[in-house]
């Protein structure tokens, strides 16, 4: 009798995390058939062309989701293209002992890199508006001075644009990268650190050859969830990038928009059609997010985690 | 610990004269006088503990990888105080086989010419030559000679071992160290270990390290017994497990503690 009480047990505790699997399943499932029941009407209208088209004047019912797009795609691709560097410099400063760090000081290194992911967005956003525009100003005059030829740079800077974005994006993306690099040269096995010291490499030859090849897949799944993370990220990029949304601006100290900072900023007078557009952006992001987030599941998949196969 | 009268033919590889080494205050090996034969096999026995790895990684300054240790007296290599070199230096003339197979992630081929590449090696025919001959001399050409492209880690540990000691190989060692090559292996592929060091003496100085006394009787030309952290005896092979001095060493060989 005492058994067959504790299998109802077992029964039942199996059927809550059953229960709480599906939820999480029907919650995802319900908020994309929500999303594009709401944005039918634009779905209808435009068709697939939304996506790339250019134009933004709501009371005229022009709209164009391309600017925006292009700005989200940009503002996260630059943002870890400064970020990555960092990132897995920080890491390998870490976790390869070029100099003897004391484990104290690892420690709070690692720790104060933590932190900057425990910051709140909004104060990014502050700290960009307040502090690291009127710092990027001299710079940016400079920048549009020697090289306003150049296209990157062809626009004067009027504070709010791509460039104080992608900035502060790649400071927020920054700690992921840094401790899945962390993560990833950690998960190695010691053995391939002084086997490659062992034939005689240095530290910096045992990095570059040995180590960095082999937890590199990892390391690129880590700087795909970043990307994810930056693709997404909506308050300190709205705060910061100017919120242009009718055309394509290809100078970085021009001002731009993203599908996140576009949907923030509208939201609140949106009506109608423009609902049903902001809906569609939703959806178009959510599509890139999930990509992304596939994409590097994918990979973190494909590869045993230490690189090491079979015994 | 000098050589008894019948040796005195043989050239020395290498000699340790007074040496101590330190981790941070803990005097882990004592005051060592040692000779290393070119071209012959020797083997460093003793209990767990005894130092016998720790001696070992000094000849190829591992333990500078590592903060708070310190050398003290000499390791001469032909009359060069390997003390006194760049560590990197030592370890491109020093080779090193580990306890377990450590393959880098890479193909069978790149896993051996690595050695090659960060030596400045560019030839690629002078590569390919020298990436053969160190297969062949590790005895694993015949089996991986049509897959150098595949991942190391697709081998056999067995092959794997081989492969590890191709790598040393290849780069032509003064001096070859195995810490316990066959510890994490099967016995038949510790015997293919076996076989291919013994072939190899003659060719170059290898320094084994092994807790298995069969296997020193049964590679090596000269056997050296360490017990915390001393050198206790060291002599030709046949007299450490015969006919040893010392009656620590007597004891040790014939199973009385360990």
């Amino acid at each position: 009798m005492a058994l067959y009480g504790r299998k109802i047990g077992h029964r039942l505790g199996v059927s809550l995390l059953g229960l709480a699997a599906l939820l999480v399943a029907i919650v995802l499932v319900a908020l994309f058939l929500t999303l594009v029941v709401a944005a039918w009407p634009a779905i209808a209208r435009f068709g697939w062309g939304l996506i790339g088209a250019a134009g933004w004047a709501p009371n005229r019912q022009v709209f164009g989701l391309g600017p925006a797009l292009y700005g989200t795609v940009v503002s996260g691709v630059l943002a870890l293209g400064l970020a990555v560097p960092v990132g897995v410099g920080v890491a390998l400063l870490l976790t390869e002992e070029f100099v003897f760090l004391p484990r104290s000081l690892q420690g709070i290194c690692g720790f104060l890199i933590d932190l900057l992911a425990a910051i709140p967005s909004v104060v990014y956003g502050l700290w960009g508006i307040f502090v690291l525009i009127p710092a990027l100003g001299p710079l940016a005059a400079w920048l549009h001075g020697v090289l306003g030829d150049w296209v990157l740079f062809a626009t004067p800077f009027l504070g709010r644009g791509m460039l104080p974005a992608v900035l502060v994006l790649a400071l927020m993306v920054l700690p992921t990268i840094a401790a899945i690099a962390r993560q990833s040269l950690g998960s190695l096995d010691r053995e391939l650190r002084v086997a490659a010291m062992a034939v005689g490499a240095t530290r910096w030859e045992a990095v570059r050859g040995v180590l960095l090849p082999a937890a590199g897949t990892r390391i690129l799944g880590g700087v795909l969830l970043a990307l994810g993370r930056a693709l997404g990220e909506t308050m300190a990029v709205t705060m910061l990038i100017g919120n242009v949304p009718d055309r394509i601006e290809a100078s970085l100290l021009a001002p731009s928009s993203t599908i996140a900072s576009l949907i923030a900023n509208e939201f609140a007078e949106a009506r109608g059609l423009q609902v049903a557009v902001l809906m569609y952006g939703a959806l178009v992001l959510l599509g890139l997010v999930a990509g992304v987030h596939g994409l590097a599941e994918g990979i973190l998949q494909w590869r045993s985690p230490t690189g090491n196969g079979r015994p | 610990m000098e050589l008894a009268q019948d040796q005195l033919g043989t050239q020395v590889k290498a000699q340790v004269k007074n040496f101590s080494f330190f981790y941070g205050s803990n005097k882990a090996i004592k005051d060592v006088d040692l000779e290393v034969l070119d071209c012959k096999v020797t083997s460093m026995i003793g209990p767990s503990g005894c130092g016998k790895t720790t001696l070992l990684r000094c000849f190829n300054r591992m333990h500078d990888l590592y903060p708070g240790t310190r050398y003290e007296g000499e390791i001469l290599l032909e009359s060069q105080n390997l003390l006194s070199l760049d560590p990197i230096e030592v370890r491109m003339r020093i080779g090193m086989v580990f306890q377990k197979p450590n393959p880098f992630p890479k193909s069978i081929f790149e896993n051996i010419a690595y050695g090659l590449r960060i030596r400045g090696v560019k030839d690629k025919g002078v590569i390919n030559e020298r990436v053969e001959r160190a297969l062949r001399d590790a005895a694993i050409w015949d089996e991986v000679k049509d897959r150098l492209k595949d991942m190391a880690f697709n081998l056999s540990g067995g092959q794997q071992q081989r492969l590890c000691i191709a790598r040393a190989l290849a780069t032509d060692p003064e001096i070859l160290l195995f810490d316990e090559p066959t510890s994490a292996l099967d016995p038949i592929a510790t015997a293919s270990i076996e076989e291919l060091v013994i072939g190899l003496k003659g060719k170059v100085t290898i320094l084994i390290v092994t807790h298995n006394m069969q296997q020193a009787v049964r590679i090596s030309d000269y056997t050296a017994f360490m017990y915390l952290g001393e050198l206790v005896e060291f002599d030709r092979t046949d007299v450490i497990f015969n006919n040893a001095a010392q009656q620590r060493t007597r004891e040790y060989v014939s199973g009385q503690f360990g």
